[in-house]
C-alpha cells in the first residue's frame, strides 16, 4: 500500500466537507489514518487537527489503529448468526490463530465483526477490505483463507465470490410499473412545482425510512424556506439490521431513485443533490456512477434540465464509513459536511437549516422512488393501494427462518401472517418488524398489519421460528445499539452499554431479577431522555421482549435476587498465577 | 368501662454487626464520633460481630454496617457471611459504595502490582510474592459491595459524618426510610 | 404583557428566543443541569435538565419556551429519571470524590446531592483513562470527564484555539487534545484560557492549586446548588 496524500487532497479540492471521503481514500491506500497523516490533512483543510482526529475516530471503517492487510469483518446481525456466522468466523480465526478484533502477528489479517451489512437474504456475509462477500459456507471460508494466505489482492479474487443477487419475490406499484427515465420529470415539469407537491400530498405519501413524516409537508417547508440555495439528499444509509430493500432499489431501479431526487429538486428549487450511500454497499457504486453519467448525457441532470431554463441540478455520491446513526437525517447532514455523525438539536429542522445550514430535503431511497412514480402516474394511482392513513405500497426485506428470503412489495395494511405465508415461514416464534428499533411481535400478533397506524416498518422483517431464543435475539440487538450509539447524550451512550452488559449476563445464565428490573429502568430512561431516535428506540427490543416473552427471561434468571456481576473465581486467576497457589483458599469453589 | 391494655412489650434491641472490609476504619471512627449519643444508641441496639466487640463470627442480626469495598477473597467471604446472617445490609462510606480509594488500582494489572511491590520495586532485593495459604488472594479489580450481594441501604461519605450516621440509624430504628438532607449527603 | 409558561405550577415569564431552562434560571427556578452554561449556546447532551412538556419529555436547555406550556420538572418521575442519568455518569467514569481536588466545587457532585443520590445502582465500568500531566500548569484527569464539551466550546468559541475535541463514539467517546503527540503540553493551551476554568467537574485542573478552599468554604458547601446564584461557572472559589 502506498499513500499519495497530495493526490487525494487534490482530488477532493482540499474541501473540508469532503473530509470523510478523504479519510476513506487514505484508509484504502494506507490501511489507517496515521498521526502524521491526520496532521497533514488538518493543515491542508485548515481545520483543527483534533477535529480531523475526531472524525477519523468516529466511523467504524476508519480509525487510527493498525489493521491487517486483509481486514475481515463478519456481519453480525442475528440473522447472520442464525445462518451460522459464528461458527464460520471461528473457523477463520482458527485458521490464522488470531483472536476476534486482533491483528495477526505478521500483520497479514485482522478479523472482527461489524453491524449488519444488508445481505440477510444471502448471508452469512462479510466484508474484506470493504468488499462484500455473501453466502459464506465452510468451503468459501476455506477458499478465503487460502487467498489471504497467498496474499492475493482482493481485486484479483474470483468475481463470483462477490456476486450479490437480488431476490424480488413480490412486485406491486413500485417494482412492477415500467418506467422510462425522464417521464416522471416531464410530468412534474408540466404540472409545475407547486402542483407536484399538491399531488404528493393528495397521494398521502409518508417517509419510508421509519418516521412516516409527510413527504409533501417536508418538500413544501423546504420550498418555503428563505434563501437561494437548496439541497436534496437521498438517504441510502440503509443501516437498520435486517433491511436490504434500498440495496435492491439502487441495484435495479437507480434511475427511478435519481429521478425522484430530480423531481424533488424541481419541486423545492434545489441545485445540488447528494446520495449518501452506506459504506457496506460499495458494489453499487460503479453502477450508480454510470447511471448518473447516463442521466447527465440524457439531459436529465446538469444545466437546463429538460430544457427548463434555470433548472440546474446534479447529484454526487457520498459514501459513509460505518455508522448507523448517520441514517438519522441531521446526523447524515453532519456527515455530509465532513463531520462526526452527531444528530443536531432541533429545531431548527433540516428543511430550513440543513446542509451547510441551507434548506435541505432528506428522503429515504424508497420515498424518492415512490415520489417519482406518483409524479408520473398521479395520486389516485398510488392511493389504489394501502389504507386511508397509509397509502401505497411498502417494500419489506424478509429474512430469517423463511424458505424464500428476499424483497417483497405489499400494499400497506398487509397482515404479518400474509407475509409469513408468502415467504414460507414455518413454526413462527417471533417476528421483528422494522428492525431492532421497530417492534418485536409474538406469535399471537400475526394478524396485525404493516401500516403506520398499526405496525410501522422501515422495511426489515426478520422471522424467528419457535426454536429460537428470544433472549439471544435481544442480546444481539443490544450489542448492536451499544456499538452504534454516537455517544452524544448520556442516556444512549451509557444506557446502551449497560443494557448490553445485562443481556449478556442473562444469556450466560448469570443474570438476576435485579438485571431484569434494571433493563426496564435503563430502557425507560433511554426512551424518555435520548437525543435522537437511535437512543429513543434502542430499548424497544428489550421492552417488547419483557412484555411479550417474559418466560424467556424468567427461565434464564438465577433464583437469587443478586449474583456477583463478575466471575469471582476468575477474578482470583491473575493472583493465583503470580503466587502459583492452587490451595482451597485460592478459589471460590462454588463458582467454578 | 375499664380497658385493659396489654403490658408494654419489652423493647427488643436491634442486633447489629459491623465490619470493615477494604476500608480504613474511618467509617467506624465516624460512628464513634457520635459521641455521647452512643449511650442513647446502645439503648436501641446491641452489637454482634464487630471490630468494636471483637466478636469474630456473625450470628443472626437485624442489620450490618459495612465499610470498605471488596479487594480480596476474604472480603467477599465476610460479606457473604454477613448477607446470610443479617436482614439488612448497609454499605457505609465511599469504598463500600464505589470501591473508593482502593479501586483506583483497577487500571493496573494485579500481577504487575504484586510483581512491582514484591519483586522489582525500588529497594526490593531477593523478594518473593507471598504465597502463604493463610493470606487472602487479591481480586483482579476492587469492587463495591453491590456487585456481589444485595445491599439494602447506602450511606455515602468518606467517612459519612457522625451526624449522618446518627440520623440514618435513628431513622432505621424508628422504622423510617432513612433521609439525608443537605450537608448530610456527601461523597468526600 | 409578557409571555409565560407554567413550571411545576409557577408562572415563568420568558422573552423571545429563550429556552425553557434559560427562562427558568432567569426566574430563579432551578432545573438541574450539567452541560448547559449561560455563556454558550445550549448543547443538550447531558439530558439532566429533561422536563416534561405537555406530557412529552424534552431537554429543557434546547427546547424553546412557549407561552402556555405546562412544564413538569420536580415530579417524582422526572427526578427519578435525572437520578438515573446521574448514576449513568458516575458508573461510566472513575469518580472518586475523596481524592478529587474539585470535590465540593464539582457540579456533578452538587447535582447528585440535590437529587439525593446515595447509590450507583449499576455496575461500574472502571475505564482505563490515563491522566495527562505533560503541561507545566494544567493537569488533565480524564477519569472524571462527563463529555459536556464545555471545554471544547470554550476553547473554540472564546479562546479561538480548538485545543479540545472529541473522538471515538458511544461509550468509547473521549476527550482529545489538539496535538499529534496527544499531549496537552504540545498544544497552545494557556492557563488563562477560558477552557481551563469552564470544566464543571475535575478534569481540567490548574496545577499547584488543589484543595485551595478548605472544607466548609468550597463552592457547594454552604448551600445546595439549587439555592445558589446562577451563573456558576467553573471559576475556582
Amino acid at each position: 500500500m502506498s499513500l499519495d496524500l497530495g493526490a487525494i487532497l487534490a482530488k477532493h479540492g482540499n474541501d473540508p466537507t469532503r473530509l470523510l471521503q478523504i479519510l476513506r481514500d487514505v484508509h484504502a491506500a494506507d490501511g489507517l489514518a496515521r498521526p502524521e497523516t491526520i496532521t497533514a490533512i488538518a493543515r491542508a483543510l485548515q481545520l483543527p487537527r483534533a477535529r480531523v482526529e475526531g472524525v477519523a475516530g468516529f466511523y467504524s471503517f476508519l480509525g487510527t489503529e493498525p489493521r491487517g492487510r486483509f481486514r475481515v469483518l463478519f456481519s453480525d446481525n442475528i440473522v447472520d448468526r442464525l445462518q451460522g456466522s459464528v461458527e464460520l468466523r471461528q473457523r477463520l480465526l482458527d485458521a490464522f490463530q488470531v483472536g476476534l478484533g486482533e491483528v495477526s502477528r505478521d500483520g497479514l489479517v485482522s478479523i472482527d465483526v461489524t453491524s449488519c451489512t444488508g445481505l440477510c437474504d444471502q448471508g452469512p456475509a462479510m466484508l474484506v477490505n470493504g468488499r462484500a462477500i455473501p453466502r459464506l459456507t465452510p468451503a468459501r471460508i476455506g477458499a478465503i483463507s487460502a487467498l489471504i494466505r497467498g496474499r492475493s489482492p482482493v481485486e484479483e479474487w474470483p468475481e463470483n465470490m462477490f456476486r450479490i443477487d437480488e431476490h424480488v419475490l413480490r412486485r406491486d406499484l413500485l417494482l412492477g410499473t415500467p418506467f422510462a427515465p425522464g417521464e416522471a420529470l416531464s410530468a412534474a415539469i408540466d404540472r409545475g412545482a407547486a402542483r407536484t407537491i399538491d399531488e404528493l400530498k393528495r397521494a398521502g405519501l409518508r417517509g419510508r425510512g421509519g418516521a412516516g413524516f409527510s413527504t409533501a409537508t417536508k418538500w413544501q417547508a423546504c420550498r418555503d424556506a428563505p434563501g437561494p440555495q437548496r439541497f436534496v439528499v437521498c438517504n441510502a444509509d440503509e443501516g437498520e439490521p435486517g433491511t436490504f430493500k434500498d440495496r435492491q432499489l439502487l441495484a435495479e431501479h437507480a434511475d427511478l431513485v435519481f429521478e425522484g431526487m430530480t423531481v424533488a429538486a424541481h419541486a423545492v428549487g434545489a441545485q445540488r443533490g447528494f446520495l449518501y450511500l452506506r459504506a457496506e454497499y460499495p458494489f453499487l457504486l460503479p453502477h450508480l456512477e454510470a447511471a448518473l453519467e447516463a442521466r447527465r448525457r440524457a439531459g436529465l441532470l446538469g444545466g437546463e434540465i429538460r430544457g427548463v431554463r434555470g433548472f440546474a441540478f446534479d447529484i454526487e455520491i457520498h459514501v459513509g464509513a460505518g455508522a448507523y446513526v448517520c441514517g438519522e437525517e441531521s446526523a447524515l447532514i453532519e456527515s455530509l459536511e465532513g463531520k462526526r455523525g452527531i444528530p443536531r438539536n432541533r429545531p431548527p429542522y433540516p428543511v430550513t437549516h440543513g446542509y451547510l445550514q441551507k434548506p435541505t430535503v432528506v428522503n429515504n431511497v424508497e420515498t424518492l422512488a415512490a415520489a417519482a412514480l406518483i409524479a408520473r402516474h398521479g395520486a389516485d394511482w398510488w392511493r389504489q393501494r394501502g389504507t386511508t392513513q397509509s397509502s401505497g405500497t411498502k417494500l419489506l426485506s424478509v429474512s430469517g427462518d423463511v424458505a424464500r428470503p428476499g424483497v417483497y412489495e405489499y400494499p400497506l395494511g398487509v397482515t404479518v401472517q400474509q407475509v409469513l405465508d408468502d415467504s414460507g415461514a414455518g413454526d413462527v416464534g417471533a417476528v421483528q418488524v422494522g428492525g431492532p428499533s421497530g417492534v418485536l411481535l409474538s406469535r399471537h400478533e400475526l394478524g396485525r398489519r404493516i401500516a403506520f397506524e398499526d405496525v410501522p416498518s422501515a422495511g426489515a422483517f426478520m422471522v424467528f421460528d419457535a426454536s429460537r431464543d428470544v433472549l439471544e435475539i435481544v442480546d444481539d440487538f443490544a450489542h448492536f445499539f451499544a456499538h452504534e450509539s454516537c455517544g452524544f447524550c448520556t442516556p444512549c451512550r451509557v444506557g446502551t452499554t449497560l443494557m448490553a452488559q445485562m443481556t449478556a449476563r442473562l444469556v450466560a445464565g448469570k443474570g438476576t431479577r435485579r438485571d431484569v428490573k434494571d433493563l426496564s429502568r435503563v430502557a425507560g430512561a433511554m426512551k424518555s431522555a435520548s437525543h435522537c431516535g437511535l437512543g429513543a428506540t434502542a430499548g424497544n427490543p428489550v421492552l417488547d421482549a419483557l412484555e411479550k416473552f417474559r418466560p424467556s427471561f424468567d427461565r434464564r434468571v438465577a433464583s437469587r435476587e443478586v449474583l456477583p456481576t463478575f466471575d469471582l473465581d476468575e477474578a482470583l486467576a491473575p493472583a493465583r498465577e503470580v503466587t502459583a497457589r492452587e490451595d482451597a483458599g485460592a478459589h471460590f469453589p462454588e463458582e467454578s | 368501662m375499664a380497658t385493659s391494655y396489654p403490658p408494654p412489650r419489652p423493647r427488643k434491641k436491634l442486633r447489629v454487626a459491623t465490619a470493615s472490609l477494604a476500608g480504613c476504619f474511618g467509617c467506624h471512627m465516624s460512628l464513634l464520633d457520635i459521641d455521647e449519643r452512643l449511650v442513647d444508641l446502645l439503648e436501641e441496639i446491641e452489637l454482634d460481630a464487630s471490630p468494636l466487640t471483637d466478636i469474630k463470627a456473625v450470628g443472626p442480626c437485624d442489620l450490618a454496617l459495612i465499610e470498605g469495598g471488596l479487594c480480596n477473597a476474604e472480603n467477599v467471604r465476610v460479606l457473604r457471611e454477613l448477607r446470610s446472617h443479617c436482614r439488612f445490609l448497609v454499605a457505609v462510606g465511599a469504598c463500600a459504595i464505589n470501591g473508593g480509594l482502593p479501586a483506583q488500582r483497577n487500571h493496573i494489572d494485579v500481577r504487575d502490582c504484586l510483581q512491582t511491590v514484591y519483586l522489582t520495586g525500588l529497594g526490593v532485593s531477593r523478594g518473593f510474592i507471598p504465597n502463604d495459604p493463610e493470606l487472602p488472594l487479591p481480586l483482579d479489580k476492587v469492587h463495591p459491595l453491590h456487585d456481589v450481594v444485595k445491599i439494602d441501604y447506602f450511606l455515602p461519605g468518606c467517612p459519612p459524618p457522625a451526624d449522618a450516621i446518627w440520623q440514618f440509624l435513628r431513622d432505621l430504628i424508628a422504622g423510617r426510610t432513612p433521609q439525608l438532607g443537605h450537608g448530610l449527603i456527601h461523597y468526600d | 404583557m409578557t409571555d409565560a409558561f407554567s413550571l411545576d405550577g409557577y408562572d415563568v415569564p420568558f422573552t423571545g428566543g429563550q429556552t425553557i431552562l434559560q427562562a427558568a434560571l432567569a426566574a430563579r427556578r432551578y432545573i438541574p443541569h450539567l452541560c448547559y452554561h449561560p455563556a454558550f449556546r445550549p448543547h443538550g447532551s447531558c439530558k439532566v435538565c429533561t422536563v416534561k412538556v405537555n406530557g412529552r419529555t424534552v431537554a429543557s436547555c434546547t427546547t424553546p419556551a412557549r407561552a402556555g406550556d405546562e412544564v413538569e420538572s420536580e415530579s417524582p418521575e422526572i427526578r427519578d429519571l435525572r437520578r438515573n442519568l446521574v448514576q449513568f455518569l458516575f458508573v461510566e467514569g472513575n469518580h472518586f470524590c475523596p481524592s478529587c481536588e474539585q470535590s465540593g466545587q464539582c457540579m456533578l457532585q452538587a447535582v447528585a446531592y440535590d437529587l439525593g443520590v446515595t447509590r450507583l445502582h449499576y455496575t461500574q465500568m472502571f475505564p482505563d483513562r490515563p491522566i495527562d500531566a505533560s503541561h507545566p500548569e494544567v493537569l488533565l484527569d480524564f477519569n472524571r470527564c462527563i463529555l459536556c464539551e464545555l471545554c471544547v466550546r470554550a476553547s473554540a468559541e472564546v479562546d479561538g484555539k480548538s485545543v479540545f475535541a472529541l473522538s471515538g463514539r458511544g461509550i468509547r467517546k473521549h476527550l482529545i487534545v489538539n496535538a499529534e503527540s496527544g499531549r496537552l503540553a504540545d498544544t497552545n493551551l494557556a492557563v488563562t484560557d477560558a477552557a481551563v476554568s469552564v470544566c464543571p467537574v475535575g478534569v481540567i485542573l490548574r496545577k499547584r492549586r488543589g484543595f485551595a478552599a478548605p472544607i466548609g468554604q468550597r463552592r457547594y458547601d454552604p448551600k445546595p446548588i439549587r439555592a445558589m446564584d446562577e451563573p456558576a461557572d467553573g471559576e475556582e472559589g
